[in-house]
């Protein structure tokens, strides 16, 4: 792929300096072009971890005033913003469990089985992530409404399966695709029955793909704002305590809690990609 | 072996089952009921009843015409903006990006982990009035002495873009990186300039990441209520805005529904023509 950019000034070298010059100048541009794309993605960034140590004079935290740690020493002192962050790691951990177990068999199906029906549920897969959130969120507070389901805690869970089983489809198919079958048939030739074949062989070779999924899982769940905000009842969510709190001032605590997702997040990314390539090299090595 | 086979058979649909089950019944059957809901009138106060009131649907229209066209051109703007900036980027990582590919394309999706509102929030205090963008525009006179960028349409045009970027590189990378350089060489080889290779050979063979990215960058946008309320007023409240109010604060939901069911409506048609004129639905299908 690089012999291909690299190997074109070598051939055009006889077109004079102004060409080269030319193939120079648009060749730093587009690094230039993308540098500066990669800036303006992360300046928001920069000002959320930048105000989580501003010391606002008002209730609203928009202008810098002055450097200090308080708010991140004092990061349970607001009322209720704490207890909104607990609700919503709960909600997190209990839909990106069951969408992952969900997503993850329904991904198996997809894979592995040829059967009738594959379009559909295909489509049934697809919609879901191509429908804006609005239209989700209130389809499903009309469910409720005629049902007369109090919303509340229980209502977001349910939503937040819903709409992560489509993401974890997605994730551990992509893994499945490039799966080996010829290891589950040398455990069946070895006398292993289904069960521990499944268990012992397919199991831990999709385990990444099934963790990197659940972690998306949890990831959506805990920043979803849309959907909850039609289903939540008196329950509060960390983005739906934001939410409220934008009209009164945001609290700086808000920003320590965002930097810690925003790092957390990152961290386990970086550790499934890293576990992810120490495992393909201990892979070859041992078939090596 | 009969009865293994029958096990064979059945198994696609046991794994299937729950998680189809789920989709059905918090995803296509309270599709149903916003359809229901879209016909019903009545009161908060009497219940709302089932009334095949199609009135909803035209009085909703006519009175939140502008609302509608707000969000169409909003969020046509975001997507047209989003390519510009993505485009580049993605080809960038496809083929500058070597073995950092995978660090690079991370880089660009990390900024999503922060919380979509507080995203946005972050975008308040940079477009604010005494912020550096809004003096930099001043200093160069391209914004006047007293005027603003937040609570503006270029607040919220830039939030919705921001937001919904990744929705655009992801596709755009993927479609990229898949293209066989060889095409390339092959036709620079037959004495095409860049330029001219890179509009008959690359450009094409990534519609189907182009396509794919502006719907999936679109759709999101056109229904967003959470960048015009934070970053705008009123006056660039678009459909999601009055969707929200009307379910959640006003509490009038057969209206609501019916503006839902438009909103699905006109993204569904536009889809499909924008397939046909784009002439990739034989690359989607």
């Amino acid at each position: 792929m690089s012999t291909a950019t690299e190997a074109l000034p070598v051939r055009r070298a006889g077109q004079g300096t102004l060409t080269r010059l030319w193939a120079w100048v648009r060749h730093h541009a587009l690094t230039a072009y993308a540098v500066l794309a990669l800036a303006y993605l992360f300046l928001p960034i920069a000002i959320v971890v930048l105000y989580s140590f501003n010391d606002p004079l008002g209730r609203f935290n928009y202008t810098w005033e002055g450097f200090t740690l308080d708010n991140w020493r004092n990061w349970n002192h607001v009322p209720g913003l704490t207890d909104a962050m607990v609700t919503s790691l709960k909600i997190a951990a209990l839909s990106s469990a069951f969408a992952t177990v969900l997503g993850t068999l329904i991904a198996l199906a997809l894979v592995r089985y040829n059967f009738r029906g594959r379009g559909a549920t295909n489509l049934l897969i697809f919609v879901p992530m191509t429908t804006p959130e609005i239209v989700m969120g209130a389809s499903l507070l009309t469910l409720f409404l005629n049902f007369s389901i109090a919303t509340g805690f229980l209502t977001i869970v349910i939503a937040h399966i819903m709409f992560n089983i489509s993401y974890v489809v997605v994730t551990v198919k992509a893994r499945l695709v490039g799966f080996d079958r010829h290891l589950e048939e040398a455990a069946m030739d070895l006398f292993a029955n289904q069960w521990s074949t499944f268990y012992r062989v397919t199991l831990p070779l999709i385990a990444p793909g099934i963790l990197a999924a659940g972690l998306l899982a949890f990831a959506l769940s805990v920043d979803d704002f849309v959907i909850t905000n039609f289903n939540s009842g008196a329950t509060i969510t960390f983005p739906l305590f934001v939410w409220g709190a934008a009209r009164i001032g945001v609290p700086p605590q808000v920003n320590v809690m965002g930097t810690v997702i925003f790092v957390v997040a990152i961290g386990a990314m970086l550790a499934n990609v890293v576990f992810q390539q120490r495992r393909a090299k201990a892979l070859t090595r041992g078939a090596a | 072996m009969e009865l293994a086979q029958d096990r064979r058979r059945l198994a696609p649909y046991l794994l299937l089952a729950p998680g189809l089950a789920w989709l059905a019944v918090f995803f296509l059957v309270p599709m149903f009921y916003l359809g229901y809901t879209s016909l019903q009138e009545g009161s908060l106060e009497l219940g709302y009843t089932f009334q095949w009131a199609w009135s909803n649907y035209t009085d909703s229209i006519s009175t939140y015409r502008d609302q509608f066209l707000r969000s169409l051109e909003y969020a046509g703007l975001a997507t047209l903006i989003a390519f510009v900036v993505s485009y580049p980027l993605a080809y960038w990582i496809a083929f500058r990006g070597g073995r950092w590919k995978n660090l690079l394309l991370l880089l660009v999706i990390a900024p999503f982990f922060v919380t979509y509102l507080i995203r946005t929030l972050a975008w308040e205090s940079i477009l604010a009035d005494e912020g550096f963008v809004a003096n930099l525009l001043r200093h160069l006179h391209l914004l006047s002495a007293n005027g603003r960028l937040l609570a503006t349409s270029v607040a919220v045009v830039a939030g919705i873009t921001y937001n919904f970027l990744p929705f655009m590189v992801l596709p755009l990378y993927v479609s990229l990186e898949q293209i066989d350089t060889g095409l390339i060489e092959a036709a620079q080889d037959l004495y095409a300039s860049k330029l001219r290779a890179f509009l008959r050979v690359t450009l094409p063979l990534s519609l189907p990441g182009i396509f794919a990215g502006t719907l999936l960058t679109f759709i999101p946008a056109a229904g967003d209520f959470v960048n015009a309320q934070l970053l705008g007023t009123p006056r660039q409240y678009m459909i999601g805005n009055v969707i929200q109010s009307k379910f959640l604060v006003i509490t009038d939901y057969p209206v609501a529904a019916a503006l839902s069911f438009v909103l699905m409506a006109a993204i569904l048609v536009g889809v499909a023509a924008y397939a046909r004129a784009l002439g990739t639905e034989k690359l989607t299908g």
